[in-house]
């Protein structure tokens, strides 16, 4: 019987020949170790844990993006001491206004094919977009694994998505995860592995594969895993000079559930207020008036993001009942996006731009909304209070989606307004 | 640290999610956890850190505690007294922070209990007795470590006790 990417992985950083359901301890390759909206309470344990140097401070990595800049004086507290305890122990530091913590990993060359990464942050399974096995734990465990280097797993079952065929112009690969989210369900993927292959994801950029894996967590999937192809090799290639080994599932693995998908009969796609798993054909809500609207986030801020969005925006202007507000996710897409004149059309079409980083997705404080609003955004949760006020709505779409309805001031079909 | 003891039931839906349980714009009192507490799902129920009492349950459908790895949803529940949350299934990650905190997250049949129930748990015979029915669940047995970790009363004592983790 083969085994699946997960267990493949997991094999390799157990040291032991693990299958589905298997409890083992494993030697991590690398640990977000913690972001500014919780680093302290991580500090507190591993101090509890008494253990006085990170497992391998060269391997361990924390990042002030989550409220930045500060919206208050306690914030800046929570932010100064990540950025106190990261020195202290001589971990990397991703600064405030370098991006978002997955983003800036990936982009210096951190994520690596077949690599294990937990990270202090649910949307750690965004690794997957390069082969690399990256899950989300909270302070207590992370403590451990800095300062142990090792974590307990049960190894996963997976569930295997099948890409097949190419996205039609106008659809993206957020409204692909969006319309896996809806037939998998919320939690159809609890302590599940969602491995995502098949012909169909040749044809995705990784800034695209990262959109899809990132979002595994809204299924309650421990890790949501592209495999490995010439584009993740040329994408790391590029940025790591380090080895690595890209890990494929053998043909006879074994899966909980196979579903394929075809992408050409993929249409743009949304989630309504309230719940992640609530998606519609955008049809359905089409004419919504919307009163806010977001780019940017671990899913939806890269590159490819705001090139597409410009295209919805590129000669227009952002609705006047409408504030479309833009957060790269990172430094480097900033100043990618500046070179080629994208930032100009999102500032020329009247858009605010705010520095790289989380923003208003985690509703700390920055760009909260008011009572009524009704937000669409690239976001990954559209929970009740999600963006920091219960009294409003979020819609979760592309990039390009947002985009349009920012011009229409209400939801509208994203392939009416490209260019010819 | 296993609790054995009668409470009452504060009941939720599906997937709760640790927005709820937490919201981010409370994160500010992150460092003050009474106070954070006192903001407990109070988008769900507002009323509900004013009126739990110590030694009461929270009962839930599935998937609670989906969203985010926020270590502080578990920890605002367990700082408000409430002896242990039973639920349908968890979110795995509210779950493992759950246990590594030594607070039990109880996986259970919730559909018979409802708001104002009186249930006694028996965690090391893995049974909730709902004492207003009357009806008896059984708990789903933990997986070793995870056991181990909650009687040692979290992971810092289990390290601390084992010297790595310890998986049976």
């Amino acid at each position: 019987m083969g085994r699946t990417i997960i267990e493949k992985i997991l094999c390799r950083t157990t040291g032991r020949d693990v299958r589905a359901g298997d409890l083992a301890v494993a030697s991590v390759d690398f640990a977000l170790g913690g972001v500014d909206s919780s680093t302290p309470l991580t500090a507190q344990v591993f101090a509890e844990i008494g253990v006085p140097r990170l497992f391998d401070p060269g391997r361990v990595a924390f990042a002030v993006d989550h409220a930045t800049p500060a919206p208050n004086e306690a914030i800046a507290g929570m932010q100064q001491a990540t950025r106190e305890f990261a020195r202290a122990m001589g971990a990397i530091l991703i600064e405030e206004g370098e991006g978002i913590c997955h983003q800036v990993l990936l982009e210096r060359g951190y994520v690596r094919p077949g690599m294990m990464i937990p990270g202090a942050d649910s949307h750690s399974c965004t690794y997957g977009g390069v082969n690399a096995f990256g899950t989300g734990i909270g302070s207590t465990d992370m403590a451990a694994v800095l300062a142990t280097g090792r974590m307990w797993v049960r190894v996963p079952e997976s569930i295997r998505v099948e890409l097949r065929g190419g996205l039609r112009p106008g659809v993206t690969a957020k409204d692909v995860i969006l319309r896996v989210i809806g037939e998998i369900g919320a939690d159809g993927a609890n302590y599940q592995a969602v491995e995502f292959g098949g012909e169909g994801l040749a044809g995705l950029s990784i800034g695209e594969r990262c959109t899809i894996a990132n979002m595994a967590i809204e299924m309650g999937a421990k890790t949501g895993l592209c495999e490995a192809d010439p584009v993740t090799d040329a994408w790391v290639r590029a940025r790591s000079a380090a080895a690595y080994e890209p890990v494929a599932p053998d043909r006879d693995a074994r899966y909980s559930l196979v579903r394929e998908f075809d992408l050409e009969a993929v249409s743009p796609t949304i989630a309504r207020p309230g719940r992640v798993d609530d998606v519609v054909p955008i049809e359905a809500v089409i004419g919504t008036r919307v009163t806010r609207a977001f780019i940017g986030t671990c899913t939806n801020g890269r590159l490819e993001d705001l090139r597409d969005a410009a295209r919805a925006l590129r000669g227009r202007r952002v609705h006047p009942d409408v504030r479309l507000l833009l957060i790269p996710a990172s430094r480097q897409v900033l100043l990618d996006a500046m070179a080629e004149g994208v930032i100009q059309t999102f500032l020329e079409a009247g858009a605010v731009l705010a520095p790289p980083g989380c923003g208003p997705c985690p509703g700390i404080g920055v760009g909260v909304p008011a009572d009524g609003d009704v937000i669409i955004a690239s976001m990954n949760r559209n929970f009740k209070g999600r963006m920091g006020n219960p009294k409003a709505d979020i819609y979760l779409a592309s990039p390009l989606a947002v985009a349009a309805a920012a011009v229409a001031g209400r939801i509208v079909d994203p392939r009416e307004v490209l260019e010819p | 640290m296993i609790p054995t003891g009668e409470g009452s039931v504060h009941r939720f839906a599906d997937d709760v999610s640790t927005d709820h349980i937490t919201s981010g714009r409370y994160r500010f009192l992150a460092r003050d956890l009474p106070a954070l507490a006192t903001h407990c799902l109070e988008d769900l129920d507002p009323d509900f850190a004013r009126r739990v009492q110590p030694g009461d349950f929270v009962v839930a459908g599935r998937n609670f505690g989906c969203g985010s790895s926020r270590e502080y949803a578990p920890r605002v529940l367990q700082a408000l007294g409430v002896q242990a949350i039973i639920a349908t299934s968890f979110a795995r990650i509210f779950f493992r922070n759950a246990i590594n905190i030594g607070f039990p997250a109880i996986e259970a049949e919730t559909a018979g209990i409802a708001a104002g129930d009186r249930l006694r748990l028996d965690l090391a015979a893995g049974t909730i007795e709902n004492l207003s029915r009357p009806t008896t669940v059984t708990c789903r047995p933990y997986p070793p470590v995870m056991l181990a970790i909650l009687r040692d009363g979290g992971l810092v004592a289990h390290l601390k006790r084992h010297g790595t983790y310890w998986l049976g």
